[in-house]
């Protein structure tokens, strides 16, 4: 299958690989997948005191859409607030990486990541 | 050395220029039908399949009147069950193969079932081995065939052919096996192997696509096939259709290759597999090798690299033509049946690479490959949570993970 210049972009350059500290209050973390599917992500992200996500950081284990996928969503998700991340749909990521219909699963999981990063963080903040 | 490397050799192969050069003259001025029996163009055409024929049976150490040309070794492998059952059905309908079979008999298999076929899957080894004695539990009185692989595609396994077949001779049951990825690589002889059926194709041995080999015994027993093809009764009825006399020719060619070939070219096949197999083992950690390293072809090299997903590796290998028995790179979405047989975890299911060196590759592709390999997979474990929390020392079977 060809990949689209996007995802290869992200995969050959992925951004903002890493993690950040899991104590700190004010990350969320976001583990989605499963190994035995072939893939898991993991999203976080770091929000200031008003509710604005500062930083972002991902590491995925699966294809190369998957990757991608994350990849992105830690671009997008930074400066937006944590309701704003929440609007961001799996649709969006699938036509800005021009994603093949088998692949669609890829970006649901990176829709699933953001979701549970924020989750996690609000229900350290009690939020939840 | 040119990019793209071909190294997906168990895929198919490139024909040999010398087939290529046997091919050509039967595209253009030697183009009669080989049924033609009135001409000069007919006869010259009848010659070329004969000696094809010769050409082909000996590689596997059958006379040339039990080989029957078929489109592939999925037809010759249809015809095997099909065409057996058909003809010996009312003998019973008890069918004996395995797991790792490839599709064309998985399917065929799976569909004799539906027509009321009862079929014993044999239990494989974790090393990718079926044990003759599971054969010789499995074969009851209304057995009619077994049917084992000799060398696997995916894990590059290597059946005991020739104990399977005392086994069948024993109990008198017809054995059949498909031979496509040992032709050419591994000695084959059908009379000291006890084989009554044998599955062949051009194209996975230097010959052209679309063109393969069902070896059929004539002699001790003489076994008969019903035809899944009828028409004008080519083949000696087991197989009408005109035949595409370049193909046979350049199989046949192919074949006279193979036999003279095969010593040295599977020596060094082999030599550069454990190349490349050692400078992998040696520079990454937490590989694992899939399949008997004993039993196994010569190119074949199926490797796990825990904590990467294989098609994220095979895009960072985009210089080199390799396969994946990742869920990702199918369009089902499921990870390799054979590697889920022989009881591989689905993770380094997915997790797998299958190298197939062949007659063409070189060591410098070898050594380019290896050094691909080691970067592409070191930098992918950087991205892996995965990995990350098998550093930690997380035992990642402890993890409750949502299925999807
Ligand atoms: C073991 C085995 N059997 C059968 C086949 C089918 O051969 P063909 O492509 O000639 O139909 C293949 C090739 O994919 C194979 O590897
Ligand atoms: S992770 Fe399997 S297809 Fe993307």
């Amino acid at each position: 299958m060809a990949y689209s210049d996007k995802v290869i972009d992200h995969y050959e350059n992925p951004r903002n690989v890493g993690s950040l500290d899991k104590s700190d209050a004010n990350v969320g973390t976001g583990l989605v997948g499963a190994p035995a599917c072939g893939d898991v992500m993991r999203l976080q992200i770091r929000v200031t005191d008003d509710g604005v996500i500062e930083d972002a950081r991902f590491k995925t284990y699966g294809c190369g859409s998957a990757i991608a996928s994350s990849s992105l969503v830690t671009e997008w998700v930074k400066g937006r607030t944590v309701d704003e991340a929440l609007t961001i749909k799996n649709n969006d990521i699938a036509q800005h990486l021009a994603l093949p219909p088998v692949k669609i699963h890829c970006s649901v999981l990176a829709e699933d990541a953001i979701r549970a990063a924020i989750e996690d963080y609000k229900r350290k903040k009690g939020l939840g | 050395m040119k990019l793209p490397i071909y190294m997906d050799n168990h895929a198919t192969t490139p024909c040999d220029p010398r087939v290529v050069e046997a091919m050509l003259p039967y595209l253009t001025e030697q183009f009669g039908n080989a049924a033609s029996r009135n001409h000069p163009f007919g006869w010259a055409a009848e010659e070329a399949v004969e000696l094809a024929r010769e050409q082909v049976a000996k590689l596997i150490g059958a006379t040339p009147k039990e080989i029957v040309f078929t489109s592939g070794a999925t037809e010759s492998d249809n015809v095997a069950l099909k065409g057996v059952i058909e003809f010996y059905g009312h003998k019973g309908k008890h069918i004996v193969t395995s797991p790792i079979e490839h599709k064309a008999i998985v399917d065929t298999a799976r569909w004799l079932e539906r027509q009321g076929c009862e079929v014993t899957w044999l239990p494989v080894g974790t090393d990718g081995l079926i044990d003759p004695a599971e054969v010789s539990k499995a074969i009851r009185p209304d057995t009619v065939v077994v049917s084992v692989m000799h060398g696997n595609n995916e894990i590059g396994t290597v059946n005991d052919i020739g104990a399977i077949g005392a086994i069948c001779k024993k109990h008198g049951v017809l054995f059949h096996t498909d031979a496509v990825q040992t032709a050419g690589k591994v000695p084959i002889d059908v009379e000291a192997m006890g084989v009554d059926l044998l599955s062949l194709s051009a194209h996975k041995m230097y010959g052209p696509k679309g063109i393969g080999a069902l070896y059929v015994r004539r002699k001790k027993p003489r076994v008969r096939v019903a035809p899944m093809v009828h028409g004008g009764g080519h083949e000696r009825g087991m197989r009408s259709g005109t035949l595409p006399v370049h193909q046979i020719v350049g199989f046949g060619k192919a074949a006279e290759l193979a036999t003279a070939e095969m010593e040295s070219e599977s020596a060094r096949t082999l030599a550069l597999r454990e190349r490349l197999r050692a400078k992998i083992e040696a520079a990454v950690p937490e590989t694992l090798l899939n399949g008997s390293l004993a039993h196994r072809l010569p190119g074949n090299l199926n490797i796990s690299f825990s904590f990467v997903e294989g098609e994220s590796l095979l895009m960072a290998l985009r210089d080199v033509a390799v396969s994946s028995g990742s869920a990702c790179t199918s369009a089902s979405l499921e990870p390799s049946y054979v590697l889920r047989a022989i009881g591989l975890d689905d993770e380094n299911a997915h997790s797998s690479i299958r190298f197939g060196i062949g007659r063409f590759n070189t060591e410098e592709e070898v050594d380019y490959v290896a050094d691909l390999v080691i970067k592409a997979v070191a930098k992918l474990r950087t991205l892996s949570p995965l990995w990350e929390m098998h550093q930690e020392g997380i035992d990642l079977k402890s993890i409750e993970w949502a299925a999807h």
